[in-house]
C-alpha cells in the first residue's frame, strides 16, 4: 500500500514539472488565439526565451536577469509575428513558422559563436537556476499520515516558476472572463467589426494579446533552460509548443479545460517516461512511442469531431480590413 | 493565399518583389554575421565558393535542390488548392518507410521493376499521410494546418517505433534498416556519366534529379492545363464559385493533399535510393519545412520552384563549407536564413507592395474610373 502511495505521489510530482511548460505556453496560445491570431510560433517563442534566459543566466549568474531576457525575448518575437500578420496582414501561420524555424537556428547558432560548446550554454551552477522552494513546515509535517507527504512531496519543492503557473491559470481565467480586457479580447477574435465600431482598435487590442502571449512564453521557456534543466540544449522544446497549442484546442480555447488537457497530456507523458521496457498485465510492454504519439491521436480525433467538437474563435486566421 | 496581383506590371510582381523580400532577409541574415565578428561579404564569398566553386560542390547543391524541388512542389499544389500542407516532413518520412519496404522484399526484382515500385510506393505512402488531414478536412472540416502538424508527430513516432523495433538491421545498435540491395539503388549522376564516358566529380547527386524535374513540368501540365489543375485553382481561389461551378471542393482537396503528399513522399527517393541505400532516423531533416520557403519564394510555380531550389541548395552545401571557413558561423545559420526568407518572402511578402505600387502602377483605364 504504501509503495503504491508513494509511486502515485511521484507520479503526480512528474506530472505537474512536465506540465508547467505546458500550461503556460497554453495559456500564452490562448490570449493571441482568443484574439484572432494563429499562433503555431509557441514553439519558437519558447525555445527562444530558453535560449536567451540560460545564456543570459550563464552570463551573469542571476536566473531573474535570465528571466527578464527571456521574456524580453519572447515580446520581441511575438511582436515581429505581430507586425507581420496584424500590420501588414501576412499569413499567421507562414509567420508562426517561419519564427520557428528561425528562432530553431538562431539559438544553437549564437551559442556556438559566445559559448563554444556545439550549441548549447554552459552548465548553470545553483545560484543561476530556479532552485526548489521548500514551502513552510513541509519537513515537519512529513510525519503526518497521507497529508504529510502529499504536502511535501506534491505541493513543496517546486521552484517558483511551477507556482507562478498556477497563479497564472488563476489570474488569466480572472482577465478572460471577468475584465473589461478580456470582454474586449474576447470580442476581436469573434466579431472584430463589432470591436471597431465601439470604437476600439482592433489591431491595438490583438497586440496587447500578443504581448500577453509573449510574456507567459517567456516564463515557459525560461522554466525550460534554467528551473526544469540546467542549460539550453538544441531543440529543447521537442514540440512542446504544438503540443501546448493542441492542448489548447483540446482545451475548446478555454483556461481551464486548457489546464486539464495539458495535465493529461503530461501525465501520459510521465506514465511513459516510468514505462519504458515495464510490461503490463494483459497488454504487455507497450511501445513508448505509442503513448508518446496519444496526446496528438487524440487531438486529431477531436478536431475531427469524433470525440466533442472544437470550435475556433470565429475570426480567427482573418487579417482585419477596415471598412474604407 | 493567392497573390494579389494589384495593378503592378508582371516584371515587378514576379521578379522585383521577391528579389527585394529575399534582399531583406539577407540584409538581416548579414547584420547577424556582422553582429556575430565577421564579414558579411567575405561569407557570402565563401559561400557562393563552398556552393559553386568546384565541381563536388555543385553535385552536392543540386543533390539537396533535388529534395528542396520535391518538398517546394508539394507545398505549392496545396497552396493552388488555398490549402497549407506544412506535413510535407511527415509524408517524406512515411514516403521512406514505402521506399524501403520495396526495397527490401522485392529488392530481388530487376532494376527496372524496382524503381518504378519504389517510386510508387513513395507516392502512395507520403500520399497517404497526407490524403488523412484532406479527407478530415474536407469532411469533418478539421483545420489542415493543424493536423497536419499533429500528423508529423504522429509520423514522428510511428517510424521511431519501426525502426526501433521492427526494421531495425539485426544485431545492430543505431536503429537504421539493412542496406538495401543494390537493384533498388538509383544510379549516381557520377556513375551514369562514366558510363557515357564523361567524366564528373563524385558526389550523391542521382537520377532522381532528372525526376524532379520531370515532376516540375508534370506539376506545371496539371495544374494549368488539365480540368482537374483548373478546379483546384479554382477551389483555391473562391469555394462558393467553385460550387457554383459543379466542382465538389471536398473532392479537389483530397486530391491536392493526396498529390502534395506523393511529392513529398519522393524526397525518399533522392535520400534513399540515391544516397544513402538505407532508412534512417530523421532522414527528412527539415527538408519538409524548407518545402514552405521554396513554395513562397517561387510564387508557387515550378520554374520558380526550381530557382528557389537552387538558391536553399547553395544555402546548405555553401553552409557547411563556410562553418569550416569561419567557425564563429555553425551550420544553424542556414536555418537561420531560411526563417528569415520564409517571413520576408512569405509573412511580409506585402511590406514593400504599397512603395511599389506607388512606384510603378499603371495608371486605371479611363473606363474603369467611370
Amino acid at each position: 500500500m504504501d509503495e503504491v502511495f508513494l509511486q502515485a505521489l511521484l507520479l503526480t510530482d512528474s506530472t505537474i514539472r512536465l506540465a508547467t511548460p505546458l500550461v503556460l505556453a497554453a495559456l500564452a496560445g490562448l490570449f493571441a488565439e482568443r484574439s484572432g491570431v494563429v499562433d503555431i510560433g509557441l514553439e519558437g517563442k519558447m525555445l527562444g526565451a530558453a535560449f536567451a534566459a540560460a545564456s543570459t543566466a550563464a552570463v551573469t549568474g542571476s536566473a531573474w536577469l535570465g528571466l527578464a531576457a527571456a521574456i524580453g525575448f519572447s515580446i520581441f518575437l511575438a511582436m515581429v509575428h505581430g507586425f507581420a500578420c496584424i500590420t501588414h496582414r501576412g499569413n499567421q501561420v507562414v509567420s508562426g513558422m517561419a519564427l520557428n524555424i528561425m528562432v530553431a537556428g538562431l539559438g544553437p547558432t549564437l551559442a556556438e559563436a559566445w559559448f563554444r560548446q556545439g550549441g548549447r550554454t554552459p552548465l548553470l551552477g545553483e545560484d543561476a537556476r530556479f532552485e526548489p522552494i521548500v514551502l513552510p513546515f513541509a519537513d515537519e509535517l512529513r510525519g503526518v499520515p497521507v497529508l504529510g507527504p502529499i504536502y511535501a512531496e506534491v505541493i513543496s519543492n517546486h521552484n517558483i516558476l511551477v507556482y507562478v503557473m498556477a497563479a497564472a491559470v488563476v489570474v488569466v481565467a480572472w482577465v478572460v472572463y471577468r475584465t473589461r480586457f478580456g470582454l474586449r479580447l474576447r470580442a476581436v477574435g469573434e466579431n472584430p467589426s463589432a470591436v471597431d465600431t465601439a470604437g476600439i482598435s482592433v489591431a491595438w487590442m490583438r497586440y496587447k494579446a500578443l504581448v500577453v502571449t509573449g510574456l507567459l512564453c517567456g516564463i515557459a521557456g525560461t522554466y525550460l533552460s534554467i528551473a526544469h534543466n540546467a542549460s539550453f540544449i538544441r531543440d529543447m522544446t521537442a514540440g512542446k509548443g504544438y503540443l501546448a497549442l493542441a492542448a489548447l484546442i483540446f482545451g475548446k480555447w478555454r483556461p481551464v479545460p486548457a489546464l486539464f488537457a495539458c495535465f493529461l497530456f503530461a501525465f501520459t507523458d510521465a506514465v511513459q517516461i516510468r514505462l519504458q521496457g515495464v510490461p503490463l498485465p494483459l497488454i504487455g510492454p507497450v511501445p513508448t512511442q505509442a503513448i508518446q504519439a496519444l496526446p496528438y491521436l487524440a487531438t486529431v480525433l477531436l478536431l475531427a469531431g469524433f470525440v466533442g467538437r472544437a470550435v475556433a474563435p470565429k475570426a480567427i486566421g482573418q487579417p482585419y480590413v477596415k471598412e474604407r | 493565399m493567392a497573390a494579389r496581383s494589384g495593378e503592378l506590371p508582371g516584371w515587378v510582381n514576379l521578379g522585383l518583389l521577391p528579389l527585394l523580400n529575399l534582399a531583406a532577409a539577407f540584409l538581416v541574415s548579414g547584420l547577424i554575421v556582422l553582429f556575430l565578428g565577421e564579414n558579411p561579404l567575405e561569407a557570402v564569398r565563401l559561400l557562393i565558393f563552398g556552393a559553386f566553386g568546384y565541381a563536388e560542390a555543385i553535385g552536392y547543391t543540386l543533390f539537396y535542390a533535388t529534395s528542396f524541388i520535391f518538398t517546394g512542389l508539394a507545398v505549392a499544389i496545396a497552396f493552388h488548392c488555398g490549402l497549407f500542407n506544412i506535413g510535407g516532413e511527415g509524408q517524406a518520412y512515411v514516403g521512406g518507410l514505402g521506399v524501403t519496404l520495396v526495397g527490401l522484399y522485392l529488392g530481388w526484382l530487376p532494376w527496372l521493376l524496382v524503381v518504378p515500385l519504389a517510386i510508387l510506393a513513395a507516392a502512395v505512402f507520403g500520399g497517404f499521410w497526407a490524403f488523412i488531414p484532406g479527407w478530415l478536412q474536407a469532411r469533418r472540416g478539421s483545420h489542415v494546418v493543424i493536423t497536419t502538424i499533429m500528423f508529423n508527430f504522429l509520423a514522428a513516432a510511428l517510424m521511431t517505433y519501426l525502426l526501433v523495433n521492427v526494421l531495425i538491421a539485426p544485431g545492430q545498435q543505431i536503429p537504421e534498416s539493412e542496406t538495401l540491395p543494390q537493384s533498388a539503388w538509383l544510379p549516381q549522376m557520377h556513375e551514369v556519366m562514366a558510363a557515357l564516358g564523361i567524366e564528373i566529380a563524385r558526389s550523391p547527386l542521382n537520377l532522381s534529379f532528372l525526376f524532379a524535374l520531370i515532376c516540375c513540368v508534370l506539376v506545371w501540365l496539371f495544374v494549368w492545363h488539365t480540368r482537374y489543375g483548373y478546379a483546384l485553382r479554382v477551389v483555391g481561389q473562391n469555394e462558393t464559385a467553385a460550387v457554383y461551378g459543379g466542382i465538389s471542393p471536398a473532392r479537389q482537396i483530397m486530391l491536392a493533399m493526396t498529390i502534395s503528399g506523393a511529392l513529398a513522399g519522393f524526397v525518399a527517393l533522392n535520400m534513399i535510393l540515391g544516397a544513402q541505400h538505407r532508412l534512417t532516423l530523421d532522414f527528412t531533416g527539415g527538408f519538409g519545412f524548407v518545402g514552405i520557403a521554396v513554395a513562397l519564394m517561387g510564387r508557387n510555380h515550378p520554374v520558380g520552384i526550381i530557382l528557389a531550389s537552387l538558391l536553399f541548395g547553395a544555402l546548405y552545401q555553401g553552409g557547411s563549407e563556410l562553418s569550416f571557413d569561419m567557425p564563429a558561423l555553425s551550420r544553424d545559420l542556414v536555418v537561420v536564413i531560411q526563417g528569415l526568407v520564409i517571413l520576408f518572402a512569405g509573412a511580409l511578402e506585402h511590406m514593400f507592395r504599397p512603395y511599389l505600387e506607388a512606384l510603378f502602377a499603371r495608371p486605371a483605364p479611363a473606363e474603369a474610373v467611370a
